[in-house]
């Protein structure tokens, strides 16, 4: 399960006075198993790019291949892309409407033609997936869950289908710290324990650092930086200038560069930060 | 691909002309008077003299013929249903075909082409008024003409700011309509095929969500409106207050001499 982009560009009202390139000559290959972080300022199209993902978006030029099919070919069966590649949307808690949760949840897999019978299973593993008790949540109406249930139930919506590629795009925005973290380790245990393609739209730099096994930074509908967390991190100063910025540990280990103390360029999380700095104390204290 | 960007409401055409310029009160007037004169007289002749001025002002305003008439697009069946009904009920006059009990008369010819004129003048007059104003301007020159009544207990603002609010939330929720659309698109929701009854069920995980979002967004307009000490029209000063200039007596003087040219036209040629 690979998605390959070839020379992609997106232009909305072309012709028109409001016309807008929101993306420009994209190209990008996403192996499976990977854990993508995508990452970009507001307006720099992440979101347009990763709807082309699925093909909810038509290129207007280029193209974008899911396992081997174009999406452009008239003959790929675009809703059996969709199931394969689950795309969760901003605030995802907004498109709940059902009556209960466990038919909302049921609502994919229902149009894919899943039988009855397998349903239930399907939905359950998707709402223990996000870490929700299904027996206690299953009746209930999704309009009278908390902010954070409700997108947990959304994001089992998509997963009850059973994608082999899960895109999110800004799934954390809006969620409390804890809400945060504990969404960003149920994303990262999918993508460990069931080998989930990940990708992972976001604007902060410090979940994306925690998670993602590699980052691809958008600017202006292009891509400026693609590789591993710590050779992009290295870039602090470009990062800087597209309206970024590093995580807080990275600019402190930036910051302590340019004091003059031997530590590397980037530190991903606070605890790896906390262990160099706790060694570089003791190494001091040695002398 | 967007697909609900066709739908357009209130399709406002930004100029500078002297059209636009005018004040909103003069142009809701001159309108209104229009229709009813439209109404009053009678005859192709008329007919023709104020389809001529309302090209003028179209002229004056530069807005091109093409979206002047994209407003009749969706009235089309109606003036083509008005039309092919007048020509095949009304009687009298000479027969000009026949083919069983169908039968088209001269008077029914006329009469079909004079009342789907009437449509069609209707339209593209009443959209030159949307096309050159835009709409806080026009609500705004409502709330104006309105204000009068306020004595009666006519509650002129109220309506006006309704009015604005609406027309303010309706490009926003087309986009939401579009974005919850595209998420329940990405669950496998089919939109398209089926027979009535299952399109329209296939309607309600994009109409319930819609709805929520509607209801929360005025929740949150209220509660931001009060926040901002809103407490209704008394007592409100406005930043842009309307005043009629010596364009807008001219536009009244010209308008009342063609309308009455338009009235004699039909009364005695």
């Amino acid at each position: 399960m690979s998605i390959t982009i070839r020379n992609l560009s997106s232009v909305y009202n072309p012709g028109t006075p409001f016309e807008v390139r929101a993306l420009d000559n994209i190209n990008l290959s996403i192996g499976e198993g990977e854990f993508v972080g995508l990452i970009g300022p507001t307006g720099s199209g992440k979101s347009t790019l990763v709807q082309h993902f699925n093909g909810l978006i038509r290129p207007s030029q280029g193209e974008v291949v899911v396992d081997g099919r174009s999406l452009t070919d008239k003959a790929t069966d675009l809703r059996e892309v969709r199931q394969r590649v689950g795309l969760v949307f901003q605030y995802p808690e907004h498109q709940l409407f059902e009556e209960t949760v466990f038919a909302d949840v049921a609502f994919g897999p229902k149009n894919q033609g899943v039988p009855e019978a397998e349903l239930k299973e399907r939905v359950n593993e998707a709402l223990t997936l996000v870490g929700l008790d299904p027996s206690a949540i299953c009746d209930r109406s999704p309009f009278e869950l908390s902010g954070g249930q409700m997108r947990r139930v959304a994001i089992a919506g998509i997963l009850a289908m059973r994608p082999k590629v899960l895109v999110l795009d800004e799934p954390t925005a809006g969620l409390d710290p804890q809400g945060r973290d504990e969404l960003l380790d149920q994303l990262q245990q999918l993508h460990s324990r069931a080998g989930m393609t990940v990708i992972l739209v976001s604007h902060s730099m410090e979940d994306i650092a925690r998670v993602a096994t590699r980052l691809v930074v958008l600017h202006r509908g292009q891509i400026v930086a693609d590789g591993s967390p710590r050779q992009v991190f290295t870039q602090a100063k470009m990062l800087m200038d597209v309206g970024l910025g590093v995580p807080q540990v990275t600019e402190l280990m930036l910051a302590l560069r340019e004091k003059g103390y031997p530590v590397p360029e980037v530190a991903l999380t606070v605890e790896e930060a906390c262990a160099i700095i706790l060694g570089l104390h003791r190494g001091g204290e040695g002398q | 691909m967007s697909i609900l960007k066709n739908v357009t409401i209130g399709q406002y055409y930004p100029g500078d002309s002297v059209v636009h310029r005018l004040d909103p009160r003069t142009k809701l007037v001159l309108s209104f008077a229009f229709i009813i004169v439209l109404f009053l007289v009678n005859g192709f002749l008329p007919y023709l003299w104020l389809a001529a001025l309302v090209m003028v002002v179209a002229q004056i305003a530069r807005v091109p013929l093409k979206i002047m008439l994209r407003g009749l697009s969706p009235l089309k069946f109606i003036i083509a249903l008005t039309f092919l009904l007048h020509l095949f009920t009304t009687r009298g006059g000479t027969v000009l075909w026949q083919l069983g009990f169908l039968r088209i008369e001269s008077n029914g010819l006329a009469q079909g082409a004079f009342l789907a004129f009437r449509l069609i003048l209707l339209v593209v007059a009443t959209s030159l008024l949307t096309l050159t104003t835009s709409p806080i301007a026009l609500t705004d020159g409502l709330e104006r003409i309105l204000s009068p009544g306020a004595r009666f207990g006519l509650p002129a603002h109220e309506l006006a700011m309704m009015m604005t609010i609406a027309l303010r939330f309706i490009p926003t929720l087309i986009e939401e309509a579009d974005k919850i659309m595209r998420a329940q698109l990405a669950r496998g929701a089919d939109f398209e095929s089926g027979g009535l009854i299952k399109r329209a069920k296939s309607l309600l995980p994009l109409l319930v969500p819609l709805f929520v979002s509607a209801f929360r967004r005025a929740d949150e307009l209220a509660m931001a409106m009060e926040a901002r000490a809103y407490r209704g029209g008394k007592h409100r000063t406005r930043l842009k207050v309307l005043k009629y200039t010596a364009k807008d007596f001219w536009a009244y003087f010209l308008a009342a001499l063609a309308f009455g040219i338009a009235y004699f036209l039909g009364r005695w040629v």
